[in-house]
């Protein structure tokens, strides 16, 4: 078991014949990913390395029976495709894209509110369950299968979280990044419920940082609802008000969304805190046993 | 990206929302014609800064005529404010507004923000205008009127009668609140703001509304389709190595501690500000150099760095992923040459090709202090700056 992904997904990639889709479906298609078809308008009928690639996701789906979709479409592009994908009731839709406008974000959402897709993301690195497939841009070398779960609003955080639980011999059930826009698809709550009903995952490694409050909504579920081990971070201790770090969600605005507020409600939850970066590993460690 | 009272005005000004008539100047010759321009009689003289606060910092002034404009605008432009959003250092003016004045029967605080719980556009009014609405939602929460508009639908007009009557308004102005809403939701939506603040928006004792100050924040992301908006961007506004960062595609936010940080991501580049502080020092920047860094973009980033005069030294810390350890190396090595590096310097790579990477470092000949892990990494620089 795992969470999202498994060695059954079958993955599109939206925007393949673009140089980030062409680079990261061959990663995955080496990991072991079954990278079944590619959609890039005006390109149907044609092929990427073997992979087919149609004109729409509806054919797409229709022609090769992909559940997944990851997408690499330019930001201007990326919420129409993102709605392409959830008409075309592709379960899980994974977006890479950074730089989307938020308010894009916000109509996209509408739009998903009935509809039977789940996304993830955007601006992040994408879903992993190591040994069986990985969807997104992570060197898929760091992990190893195992049962610890990781949660992350960050792409190059959540490696070094990884590579820490790697070192130690921990392994990993999935590893999920959900994305450092102010407006997302999935949230820390939703992938938490997920790792809480997995029975592989035996504990959870949780990277949070600055801004909105969807860290102190993930405490709140952890103290109503979880029995599993959960170790927190929350990255920008240091970072100033009113700047934007970054990633477009992360900002602390009119004084909320200081990583103090956020350890101080995972702290109320009975989360360990992870104090240090290069203690997420060992932090973890010390939680399970 | 942010703008200017001013600027902020022509825009809604563009969508029917009221405001006064006004005009921006930089001499206080300017002033005074702008004055006389608006009639001769009472006008508000408003330095535009980048920052909020300006009232109790003695940036906005009330004249009585021509003159008297002319002389507030003398005093303020070149005159550094110092606003509780400026920083200590205050902000150098150097253009002002000059305002009609208006008849206050009562202030307001109207505002616009997407409210990252619901993912939807959310005006917020409130009757307790002129302050601060963080000040507010602290002090009195229930004082903040909130509307969460359906992007699907956009903004309801009984929407905007809940705001007006809850607010208090004489029944003659109901419907102008209403109007006022629709033209600021309308303008939010298709200049892809972000943030926008109308506080005070006033009632007038004609029973007008109008906004009395305006502040717009844009969402960077869509200044793609809005080229006349990026128009409006002042850079002098903003900080120099930031908008020198900014033209090569790097994310830098200058800070006041005493290392630099090259970073790839910007979770990772925050973690590596806390942790430098963790050892005891404080961070000079966040600085992510993003996920395809080549050997120039390496370059214009330690250039930036090791322009803050602040900076005793650097702390480059990659995760490749996608980045390859060698390709950074590399880069970090022509940027060491190039720049003549002359403070300590500890690389921490770690991921794709690093063994490679590490070689390239150890071969150079130049004085780069190899790290491990990340702890390694802070203990060693913190260590460095502190011999």
């Amino acid at each position: 078991m795992s969470i999202l992904v498994d060695k059954n997904t079958k993955v599109l990639t939206q925007g393949i014949t673009g140089s980030t889709g062409q680079l990261h479906t061959r990663g995955c298609q080496e990991y072991g990913t079954q990278m079944v078809a590619g959609v890039t308008p005006g390109r149907g009928g044609t092929d990427f390395e073997g992979i087919p690639i149609f004109n729409t996701v509806a054919q797409a789906v229709q022609e090769t029976g992909a559940n997944a979709t990851v997408i690499y479409v330019p930001p201007p592009f990326a919420a129409d495709a993102i709605m392409e994908a959830a008409d075309a009731e592709v379960a899980l839709v994974i977006c890479i894209t950074e730089g989307i406008p938020v308010l894009d974000m916000v109509r996209v959402k509408r739009y998903l509110d009935g509809r039977h897709s789940r996304l993830i993301g955007p601006n992040c690195p994408g879903v992993i369950t190591p040994g069986a497939c990985k969807i997104g841009i992570m060197p898929g070398y760091i992990h190893t299968p195992g049962s610890i779960g990781v949660v992350s609003r960050s792409g190059t955080l959540t490696y070094e979280a990884v590579h820490q639980l790697t070192q130690l011999g921990i392994g990993q059930s999935s590893c999920v990044g959900i994305g450092g826009d102010p407006v997302n698809g999935t949230s820390f709550v939703d992938v938490l419920r997920l790792f809480q009903d997995d029975p592989q995952t035996e504990g959870v490694v949780l990277i949070g940082e600055i801004g909105g409050s969807a860290e102190e909504d993930a405490a709140t579920f952890i103290k109503e609802h979880m029995t599993k081990p959960v170790a927190a971070f929350i990255a920008g201790q240091t970072a100033p008000k009113g700047k934007r770090m970054g990633h477009a969600g992360a900002i602390i605005a009119g004084g909320k969304g200081t990583a103090a507020e956020k350890v101080q409600a995972f702290r109320d939850a009975g989360v360990s805190i992870i104090l240090s970066p290069a203690e997420m590993g060992t932090t973890m460690a010390a939680a399970l046993v | 990206m942010n703008i200017h009272e001013y600027q902020a005005k022509d825009v809604l000004r563009k969508y029917g929302v009221a405001v006064l008539e006004g005009k921006v100047v930089t001499t206080p010759d300017e002033a005074e014609a702008a004055a006389q321009d608006l009639g001769g009689g009472l006008c508000v003289v408003k330095a535009q800064i980048h920052a909020g606060g300006r009232g109790k910092a003695g940036g906005v002034k009330l004249a009585q005529t021509p003159q008297e404009a002319r002389a507030y605008a003398q005093a303020l432009l070149g005159s550094t404010l110092v606003t509780h959003q400026t920083g200590p250092e205050g902000k150098e003016v150097h253009k002002v507004f000059i305002e009609q004045g208006c008849d206050i029967e009562k202030e307001f605080y109207l505002g616009i923000v997407i409210d990252r719980t619901t993912s939807r556009v959310t005006i917020m009014a409130s009757s307790e205008g002129g302050v601060e609405i963080e000040e507010v939602a602290e002090r009195a929460p229930e004082k903040i009127l909130r509307a969460t508009i359906d992007p699907a639908v956009g903004f309801g007009d009984f929407q905007g009668r809940q705001l007006a009557y809850g607010l208090g308004l004489p029944k003659v102005s109901v419907n102008k609140a209403v109007a006022f809403m629709r033209g600021l939701y309308k303008a939010f939506t298709e200049c892809d703001a972000s943030m926008m603040e109308i506080n005070p928006l006033v009632l007038t004792k004609a029973g007008d509304l109008v906004a009395l100050d305006a502040k717009i924040g844009f969402d960077d992301n869509a200044l793609f389709r809005h080229a006349d908006i990026r128009e409006l961007r002042d850079v002098s506004e903003e900080n120099d190595k930031e908008v020198a960062a900014s033209e090569f595609d790097l994310n830098y936010i200058a800070l006041d501690g005493s290392i630099g940080c090259m970073v790839n991501g910007a979770g990772l580049a925050m973690a590596t500000m806390d942790i430098i502080k963790h050892y005891g020092a404080e961070p000079a920047n966040f600085l992510d150099v993003g996920g395809g860094a080549t050997t120039e973009k390496v370059t214009e980033a330690f250039k930036i760095i090791l322009s803050d005069k602040k900076v005793k030294g650097v702390l480059v810390n990659i995760f490749g992923g996608i980045m390859r350890c060698d390709v950074v190396a590399n880069g970090v090595v022509e940027a060491a040459r190039q720049v003549n590096l002359s403070i300590p310097l500890v690389v921490r790579l770690e991921g794709t090709n690093v063994e490679l990477g590490k070689k390239i470092l150890a071969e150079s000949g130049l004085d780069i202090i190899a790290a491990d892990d990340l702890a390694d990494a802070a203990k060693k620089v913190v260590a460095a700056i502190s011999a």
